[in-house]
């Protein structure tokens, strides 16, 4: 128990180290460019990019609904695609009848999306 | 507990952050060649020069632009939400960058092999998404929201088929002793040292191909950063050094996922005489490994610069629609047909056929889509409530 522990925490070492890297690499850029470039606080300068005018009101309003039928597709299917990984690793020693249980699984997950498809929520518009 | 790197014992953290260190270094040399190759092969593809005035032959074109960005002025919107803002650059990149620690690069040569090695990159890889949406909420703009909504939408659809197909490979690998399915990239390609998975699974590695273009938001599916339709996506209001991180990602990430395919499909070091080379001399072996290495992922990179000159950008519903309707389902069945042929043993001939098969299908599915007159892109808005009612 405690060798696999330590060769997992050794294996994992890295990522947890590579967070640390990659977050100091964005961060010495912005600090490099607070001691390089020019700033100057002009109320211009702050305003919200568009066509020359000011923008009526806050961006974040009225996101369209067809996102949120694709958001929750997606759940469904990745929730599945986790599903897949432990039973790629084992069906073969699993036998048959791993396999025709994520078949069955598969098909089921098959039909919602053909409900989904005839309902027209693949359909974007 | 002691790592060792150049025939050094050293301890793993110092061995882990050397490694980290030469990951930085090849990042950023590969993204400044990435992007100076990249404008020269458009430019050669549009018979244009592309640059040519800063060093020879234009090659000091990236460091330049680095210079000139980091001296540019950093500017954020008032009604920006600033936490987001500043957030959303550290979202984009770290998690390209965590990408490193699993990919091989030659026997030997590597941060780490993880046991779940696949997987790791998968579920790593796909948290930038949340930085896109970061970057176009915390703008305040609607440029950048209608962006990083676009990329949401687009990076979610296509993320499914991109670990399906990558899945149907995994379930090939066969390991000592009749064990199938691996996880762990170093013996995925350790096993291809005769044959590469892509002559087993030739349907795998298109989706794979298709979904790694629409996963970057290359052409033909760059419909969340169109200049066009959107001036830029969720980057519209980031300037200087903070736009050129997303910019760095997105060369990095381009490197990791051709990395990748490279590694999974085509046999990274191991194919063709990977391990025949290293056991008549190492030095040797190791630079062919790496020479491997390069020249698939080079040629993978290529033929995105290339898909990219040929192809104009893709409609938002044929986008959807190619990956829910046709890369998804074929998807699945190239994993139930592995599934099958693996369960009883079946010979590898089959895994080739079905999958060939669902190829050919494919080709006739884009073919049909091709050839019919173009119908308008579907009602005005509004059709939704219609459609509740149907």
């Amino acid at each position: 128990m405690g060798q696999s522990l330590d060769s997992l925490f050794s294996g994992y070492l890295p990522v947890l180290l590579g967070a640390v890297v990659g977050f100091f690499l964005v961060f010495s850029a912005l600090v490099a460019t607070r001691l390089l470039a020019p700033f100057s606080a002009e109320r211009e300068k702050g305003t919200t990019y568009e066509c020359g005018m000011l923008p009526l009101r806050r961006a974040s309003t009225n996101i369209g609904v067809r996102f949120y039928l694709y958001a929750i597709l997606f759940v469904l299917f990745d929730v599945e695609a986790v599903f897949l990984f432990p039973w790629m690793l084992s069906f073969v020693e699993l036998g048959a009848a791993a396999y025709y249980q994520m078949l069955l699984f598969i098909l089921v997950l098959g039909a919602g999306l053909a409900y989904a498809w005839k309902k027209g929520a693949l359909q974007w518009r | 507990m002691n790592g060792e790197i150049f025939g050094f014992e050293i301890n793993i953290w110092l061995d882990a952050l050397a490694r980290l260190g030469l990951a930085v270094g090849l990042m950023t040399v590969a993204a400044m060649a990435l992007i100076y190759l990249e404008r020269k092969v458009i430019a050669r593809f549009q018979q244009r020069l592309g640059p040519t005035r800063t060093g020879p032959a234009g090659i000091l074109q990236s460091p330049a632009d680095a210079l000139k960005l980091l001296g540019k002025e950093d500017l954020r919107p008032k009604n920006a939400d600033p936490w987001v803002f500043e957030l959303a650059p550290y979202f984009v990149f770290v998690p390209i960058f965590l990408v490193f620690v699993a990919i091989p690069f030659a026997f030997g040569w590597q941060i780490r092999i993880l046991e779940l090695g696949l997987l790791y990159v998968l579920a790593v890889s796909s948290i930038n998404i949340v930085g896109w949406v970061m970057a176009g909420w915390g703008s305040d703009n609607r440029y950048a929201m209608l962006g990083a909504l676009r990329a949401a939408a687009q990076g979610i659809s296509y993320e499914l088929p991109l670990v399906i197909a990558l899945v149907a490979v995994a379930m090939v690998v066969s390991l000592p002793g009749d064990v199938r399915g691996s996880l762990n990239l170093g013996e995925i390609v350790t096993e291809q040292g005769h044959i590469p998975y892509i002559v087993w699974q030739p349907l795998a590695f298109v989706i794979f191909y298709v979904a790694m273009l629409a996963e970057l938001n290359r052409t033909p599916f760059d419909i969340p950063v169109g200049e066009s339709e959107v001036v830029g996506g969720p980057f519209v209001e980031y300037s200087g050094i903070r736009w050129s991180m997303f910019f760095l990602g997105e060369y990095t990430a381009l490197l990791l996922l051709s990395l990748l395919g490279a590694a999974v499909f085509l046999g990274g070091w191991a194919w063709p005489l990977g391990e025949t080379v290293a056991e008549q001399n190492e030095i040797l072996g190791v630079l062919y490994q790496f020479g491997l290495t390069a020249a698939k992922t080079g040629f993978l990179i290529f033929t995105v610069f290339w898909v990219r000159a040929t192809m104009p950008r893709m409609r938002v519903d044929q986008l959807m629609a190619f990956s829910w309707k046709v890369l998804l389902p074929l998807s699945f069945a190239q994993i139930l047909a592995n599934g099958l042929v693996l369960v009883y043993g079946w010979p590898d001939v089959l895994l080739l056929l079905a999958s060939g098969a669902g190829l050919v299908l494919l080709a006739v599915i884009i073919d049909r889509a091709v050839k019919r007159p173009a119908e308008r892109p579907g009602r005005p808005s509004g059709a939704l409530e219609g459609e509740a009612a149907t």
